[in-house]
């Protein structure tokens, strides 16, 4: 009798856990489908256009896109972008890190400050574009990319990284420190020997939000990026012109740059946990 | 810092253990350890002030300035404000981008509140937990623009979806409402921004306590009742981050209107983008500061949702 029950039991959850992975797959065909289309869409015949059925393969939209004098300045909006992550990416790692130390502590302000640092996630990107546009400008400065661009990309990915760094000090032993500085360590060789070492997975992490967030900006710099334009705008520019394949082929390349990025951070954070711990 | 306080010393020496107070205080000060959080502070508040506070300050500034077409002059008039409500364009934009926001958001909450379920309480390794959520986040980290050209293909008159209708002959001719629509708009911002609500769902549906679900089903309760009266009221505080996350970016969104919507209908940040474009800032102020009050007002009534949920 009780046997019969417990199979039963067993049963409906292989049933239960059936239709969720179902819905599961379903769900992960929404959010990936389109991306796969166009990856797909990518390699179209040159007669062939923005839709199915494929009128053959071909690598003609991706030889457009690297031709130099097809779409602009791409390469340049592209090494632009890349520069601008990286700039990006050590700020964020550096500011979230300070951040989250100073917030160990009680001190003052720091409620003010807290929801200030949120703030940056609620702004929609154009408000602040417009905002520090015309700023500058009654200021008499012009923005660019790596001025005016840098700093409302770090106001946009420090929020993130804050809340990594803020996790990983939640779970910190701060017995650790303590027995350092009791053995007579001053406050730089602790954080040095002690601290850093250990949440350098975190920091890590941070940094990649910084990296990606910034590299796919697109609302927050349209006023603010100057005479040379960040890869989205470059995107944008070419999209509102005309939807043609080889933006499907940037597409696809921008995306797998994304990619394999994030699966370098996994590499090295694996490697940096596994030291760790 | 707390002082931490000692037990009552219930030795024979007697009970006045702790040191004096004046003393202490002296330590606590000369004591506290770690760097001083003025100085990790400084930099990011500096840069917080410079690049996020002094911009919307000034938003509310311009708002107030005289607009002509050779530009802004400083001044303070009421005329943008003014015109913002005699003008119904506006708050019928407004209204607009409020209502098509609202119904996203519905429906990226029923989309994915299952899925968070799922790799809270039905996956049971924490290692398959974590590798399949880690799969729904990965389009967050791709540009979102990328995502939403993604759709022309999909939606477009000659599009995905039209053909695999026309091939089980649902309708005969390709429909033209696809692209360019509000509805194409709701499918592009539901698949573009339904995985931010998955993440804070998924982690209040997994802080609950196992015990907690097991111990009511040992009472007999039915899975509808644990549902119902256990695993939904645990879980709004993840479902209230998520709304307020989808809800704040959606309402600033106009990426999307443009490349799906095919400007077919303006949304306030088409708006705002279009009136910058032309120059005539004080007015793409007037409309920021709406949205902005929009969205507070919003934010403000998710929380006080689940709050007097939780009353219940």
């Amino acid at each position: 009798m009780a046997r019969s029950r417990w199979t039963a039991e067993r049963k409906r959850n292989a049933w239960v856990r059936t239709i969720y992975g179902c819905y599961y797959g379903l769900f992960v065909i929404f959010i990936f489908g389109p991306m796969i289309a166009m990856f797909i869409l990518s390699f179209n015949a040159r007669k062939g256009g923005l839709f199915f059925p494929m009128r053959g393969f071909s690598l003609h939209w991706w030889y457009q896109l690297i031709k130099p004098s097809a779409v602009g300045d791409m390469q340049g909006a592209m090494l632009r972008s890349i520069i601008l992550a990286l700039i990006v990416m050590v700020i964020t790692a550096l500011f979230s890190t300070m951040l989250a130390m100073a917030f160990r502590k009680k001190f003052f302000g720091s409620g003010v400050l807290f929801y200030t640092i949120m703030t940056g996630i609620m702004v929609p990107g154009i408000l602040l574009s417009l905002g520090l546009s015309q700023l500058l400008r009654v200021v008499g400065l012009s923005p660019a990319w790596w001025f005016s661009g840098l700093g409302v990309h770090v106001i946009w990915t420090l929020p993130f990284g804050f809340l990594v760094m803020m996790a990983v000090f939640n779970r910190f032993d701060a017995s650790l420190e303590e027995a350092a500085r009791d053995m007579g360590a001053d406050e730089w060789t602790v954080f040095k020997e002690v601290t850093l070492p250990l949440i350098t997975p975190g920091v890590v992490a941070a940094g990649l939000f910084g990296f990606t967030l910034s590299y796919d900006e697109f609302a927050r710099t349209t006023l603010l990026a100057g005479a040379y334009n960040t890869l989205p705008l470059d995107i944008s520019a070419a999209m509102s012109v005309r939807i043609r394949p080889t933006l499907f082929a940037l597409g696809t390349a921008s995306t797998v740059f994304s990619l394999s990025m994030i699966g370098l951070f996994l590499i090295v954070y694996t490697f940096l946990y596994r030291r760790t711990h | 810092m707390e002082r931490t306080v000692l037990p009552p010393h219930p030795g024979l020496i007697g009970s006045e253990a702790i040191a004096p107070e004046f003393i202490q205080e002296d330590k606590l000060k000369k004591f506290r350890p770690g760097f001083s959080a003025a100085w990790l502070v400084a930099p990011s508040a500096i840069w917080l002030v410079l690049f996020l506070v002094l911009p919307l300050i000034f938003i509310v500034v311009i708002s107030f300035w005289n607009y002509s077409l050779s530009g802004m002059v400083p001044g303070f008039t009421l005329e943008h404000y003014v015109e913002y409500f005699t003008s119904s364009i506006y708050s019928r934009t407004l209204l607009t981008t409020l209502r098509y926001t609202f119904t996203t958001m519905v429906f990226c909450l029923l989309l994915a509140y299952p899925i968070a379920y799922f790799l809270a309480l039905v996956v049971k390794t924490y290692k398959w937990q974590m590798s399949l959520f880690l799969v729904c986040m990965v389009p967050f980290w791709t540009s979102y623009l990328i995502r939403a050209i993604a759709w022309v293909p999909m939606l477009g008159r000659r599009g995905l979806l039209n053909n695999i209708m026309i091939d089980f002959g649902i309708i005969e001719k390709p429909a033209t409402f696809l692209l360019f629509s509000e509805f194409a708009l709701t499918m592009a911002l539901m698949q573009l921004y339904v995985v931010l609500c998955i993440g804070p769902m998924f982690f209040s549906l997994a802080k609950i306590d196992k015990a907690i679900i097991e111990a009511a089903r040992d009472m007999g309760a039915s899975s509808l009742q644990i549902f119902r009266q256990i695993i939904l009221p645990l879980s709004l505080p993840g479902v209230a981050i998520g709304m307020i996350f989808i809800f704040v970016m959606i309402m600033g969104e106009f990426a999307t209107a443009v490349v799906v919507g095919g400007g077919k209908f303006s949304v306030v940040g088409t708006l705002i983008n279009q009136y910058a474009a032309t120059a005539n800032y004080p007015r793409a102020a007037v409309n920021a500061i709406f949205l902005m009050i929009g969205m507070m007002i919003g934010v403000v009534f998710i929380m006080k949702l689940v709050d007097i949920r939780k009353q219940l």
